[in-house]
């Protein structure tokens, strides 16, 4: 019997697993991580060695021009003025006031900061998914807070002060540009997208010519054309106020991009649930307004928060047709003789970027969030 | 049963009966025309205003103002700009700019950002945080602001030209006024020699290129066409430099009391707006080479090595074809919008199309002509642009299976 020597007490067989040993110390660990990560090759240290090195010298040289060599205080722009002076701060707490409301007189700036106040008090639970009410939200912020805006911004009803437009700037007119740019151009983007999907040929070819046309010149000219061509086009005697060519030009313009990213999130929605509306007997506002468009729009949230970065950004545009906005405050008020030092404008700049960047930064992790977020009920 | 009767006594008339007023088709036909007749009425009221607002502020209409002399400056004449240039020239002008600053843009772009697209894909810690880091940097700040940054608080700050910056003594100058760099002047036969020599390497780098494909589908044997066609396309112009006797004489700017004259001139604003567009738009398309390179499954790449391709091979023929694929329609999209924001040279006082048209907007007052011009120009680069790109794009899907 050839079996029974398996058995035999001569034959040892482990009974228990042999206890692992640890992984070599040079395989893993902190060590390990730097000899991969770090200094995987010579051409690796070289480059760790040079990226080092660039990224120490760029944030040096920002720490050193904003801190180390800046200048603190001081009553006009002498102090910024000698050799080898960093960063002006004081011209930046000076005209910190008009880089937020530009000429806005100052005992009526308190309106602008309420405006402020309720926008961002309506942004907040509007953005953040748990927060209940979100159709009385939505309908207070599209709607009520413009009108809102409107009368305290521009005064003349309920005895406010009126402010004409030509006094308004600074951060105040970046925020009116960019939001009434995204509430106006939102629901025609939506009428130009689902144009562009209608069946009907003259409304198709009609939104493809308004989407691709607007989409195919850049923004100045289109400013240029709302500052030039817009009192030209209205009827005798009709006066257009200057902020309001810009933001009609805005508004257009994004509309046209909205247009297309809308479109998107319709193409997305499966074929299936137009056939199950109409199937319920749903006419075609009823089958978009309430089967289609709710989807689609929630699929495209990011896309419409990316459309109001760029948005956001491109307000500055608007310094070119002479309405100032924050980067149009920056650029006039660093010339002021007062102030005028070779480190004035670089710390203008500073702020502007530093602001800019917080608001766009800001709204770039959100869409990606919400991506994320929206991405999870999608998958199958 | 009783619904299938129905529809079978109405056969006769495959219509179901309906009302004309609830007729799809009557309805399609009427909602066109009422959007038709708004669209007119709208265009027919802007037409008709604009004609009675020109006529009262007697601004002539039409184009031919262009042929009027101009009279104004443009400090960057690429194409010859004489005294009594008309308006038209000055357009003109501006064109050749917008390109000039477009293509050295685009290029400076593309590169920049495929180092820093592939960059943050790199296991090397360092280098993918400071390409990262790069990317979230600049496409959240404006670009006007980027531009105005170089412009005034780089550029603006550089010496006066009496004590210009020399980073090689005599040769090169930087100053406020822009970058001085030497003139290469060819003699006469090493110009054309050299002219010659590209286009012949070119020619001859494609026939090759061709053979060697053809040559490799029939009997698998390859050539070494990348050398071959480097050696040919960099060596026979050298050869025709060579062959001239080195026939270059470099000339470099001249100080005179207040200024320096001759040589290669980079006027400020055009390096500030080259600068700030590239980095910026770099930005993005490191974004759209990511994203490209992403979207090639790893299953690609290790089905190729299991084939036996070396780590070249696969990147040549497996991952980067693929990645393009991914990545062209984006990057062309990139490029476009950088040539657009191109027009904000106009904050800085680059003369290019928008600048110089907006000059002689300003100075005749035709606007709606100058606009039109415009928007013409911009929107005729972008259709054209995306009709080579439907092209390519139904080139590529044959090959999508």
């Amino acid at each position: 019997m050839t079996t029974s020597h398996t058995t035999d007490a001569t034959n040892w067989v482990r009974t228990e697993m042999a206890p692992a040993r640890r992984p070599p110390s040079s395989s893993i660990g902190l060590v390990a991580w730097v000899r991969t990560r770090l200094f995987g090759s010579l051409g690796d240290s070289l480059l760790t060695l040079v990226g080092l090195t660039i990224a120490a010298s760029v944030i040096w040289s920002v720490l050193d021009f904003a801190i180390v060599r800046a200048v603190w205080t001081g009553a006009d722009g002498e102090v910024c003025r000698v050799e080898g002076a960093g960063a002006c701060w004081p011209y930046v707490t000076a005209y910190w006031n008009q880089f937020l409301y530009g000429r806005y007189p100052a005992e009526e700036r308190w309106r602008a900061t309420l405006v402020f106040v309720a926008f961002f008090g309506l942004l907040a639970p509007l953005a953040i998914p748990k927060v209940p009410a979100k159709r009385l939200n939505a309908l207070l912020f599209f709607v009520g807070l413009p009108i809102f805006a409107y009368v305290m911004l521009c005064g003349g009803r309920f005895g406010l002060e009126p402010v004409e437009t030509t006094r308004w700037g600074g951060l105040l007119v970046t925020m009116v540009v960019a939001v009434t740019g995204i509430v106006c151009s939102l629901p025609v983007g939506i009428l130009f997208a689902l144009g562009r999907r209608s069946e009907m040929p003259i409304v198709r070819m009609l939104s493809i010519v308004f989407i691709e046309f607007w989409r195919g010149v850049p923004m100045i000219t289109v400013l240029f054309m709302a500052a030039n061509m817009l009192p030209l086009f209205m009827p005798d005697g009709v006066e257009v106020d200057k902020l309001l060519r810009a933001l009609v030009g805005v508004s257009i313009f994004t509309a046209a991009y909205l247009a297309e990213t809308i479109r998107g999130g319709l193409q997305a929605i499966p074929k299936g649930q137009y056939e199950g509306a109409m199937a319920l007997g749903l006419g075609y506002w009823k089958m978009m307004g309430l089967v289609v468009m709710p989807q689609a729009l929630k699929l495209v949230i990011p896309g419409i928060v990316n459309s109001f970065i760029s948005l956001f950004k491109d307000t500055t545009l608007v310094l070119i047709v002479s309405i100032f906005d924050l980067l149009g405050m920056i650029q006039s008020s660093r010339s002021d003789p007062v102030w005028a030092a070779p480190s004035t404008g670089t710390t203008g700049y500073l702020v502007a970027a530093v602001i800019f960047w917080i608001f766009c930064f800001g709204m770039s992790r959100y869409s990606q969030w919400m991506e994320r977020r929206l991405a999870t009920g999608h998958k199958r | 049963m009783a619904a299938a009767d129905a529809r079978r006594d109405g056969g006769r008339d495959a219509r179901p009966s309906v009302v004309w007023y609830n007729d799809p088709k009557w309805r399609s036909l009427f909602f066109q025309a009422l959007t038709l007749l708004v669209v007119v009425g709208i265009g027919w009221s802007i037409v008709h205003n604009t004609a009675v607002n020109l006529e009262r502020r007697h601004i002539a209409q039409g184009f031919d103002f262009l042929s009027t002399t101009a009279g104004f400056d443009i400090n960057q004449t690429p194409i010859a700009y004489p005294k009594d240039a008309s308006y038209g020239r000055a357009i003109l002008v501006g064109v050749a700019n917008t390109v000039i600053v477009a293509v050295i843009g685009i290029v400076l772009a593309t590169i920049i950002g495929f180092v820093v697209g592939i960059g943050r894909l790199s296991h090397n810690v360092v280098f993918s945080a400071i390409c990262t880091a790069y990317v979230e940097t600049l496409r959240n700040i404006p670009v006007l602001l980027q531009i105005f940054f170089w412009y005034f608080a780089v550029l603006g700050l550089l010496p006066a030209p009496r004590n210009s910056l020399q980073p090689i003594t005599g040769w090169i100058f930087i100053n406020n006024r822009g970058i001085y760099l030497p003139e290469f002047r060819f003699g006469g036969f090493a110009g054309w020699g050299i002219v010659i020599g590209l286009a012949v390497g070119i020619l001859a780098a494609v026939v090759i290129a061709r053979r060697a494909r053809r040559r490799q589908q029939a009997t698998g044997e390859q050539f070494p066409v990348g050398r071959v066609a480097t050696a040919l396309i960099l060596g026979l112009p050298f050869a025709a430099f060579a062959a001239s006797g080195f026939d270059l004489a470099l000339v470099p700017a001249k100080k005179s009391t207040f200024n320096l004259t001759g040589g290669i001139e980079l006027i400020p604003s055009l390096i500030a707006l080259t600068l700030a567009l590239a980095t910026y738009t770099a930005s993005f398309i490191a974004e759209v080479v990511r994203a490209g390179i992403l979207a090639v499954s790893h299953g690609q790449t290790e089905a190729a090595r299991s084939l036996g391709l070396s780590h070249g091979h696969t990147l040549r023929f497996i991952v980067i074809p693929q990645a393009m694929r991914v990545i062209v329609p984006p990057l062309t999209n990139q490029f476009l919008n950088l040539t657009k924001n191109s027009s904000l040279a106009v904050a800085i006082g680059y003369p290019d199309l928008v600048s110089t048209g907006g000059i002689v907007l300003n100075q005749s007052g035709q606007a709606i002509e100058v606009i039109a011009i415009w928007m013409a120009i911009y929107l005729g680069t972008s259709v054209l642009t995306s009709l080579v790109m439907n092209t390519y794009n139904r080139r590529m899907a044959i090959v999508e299976r």
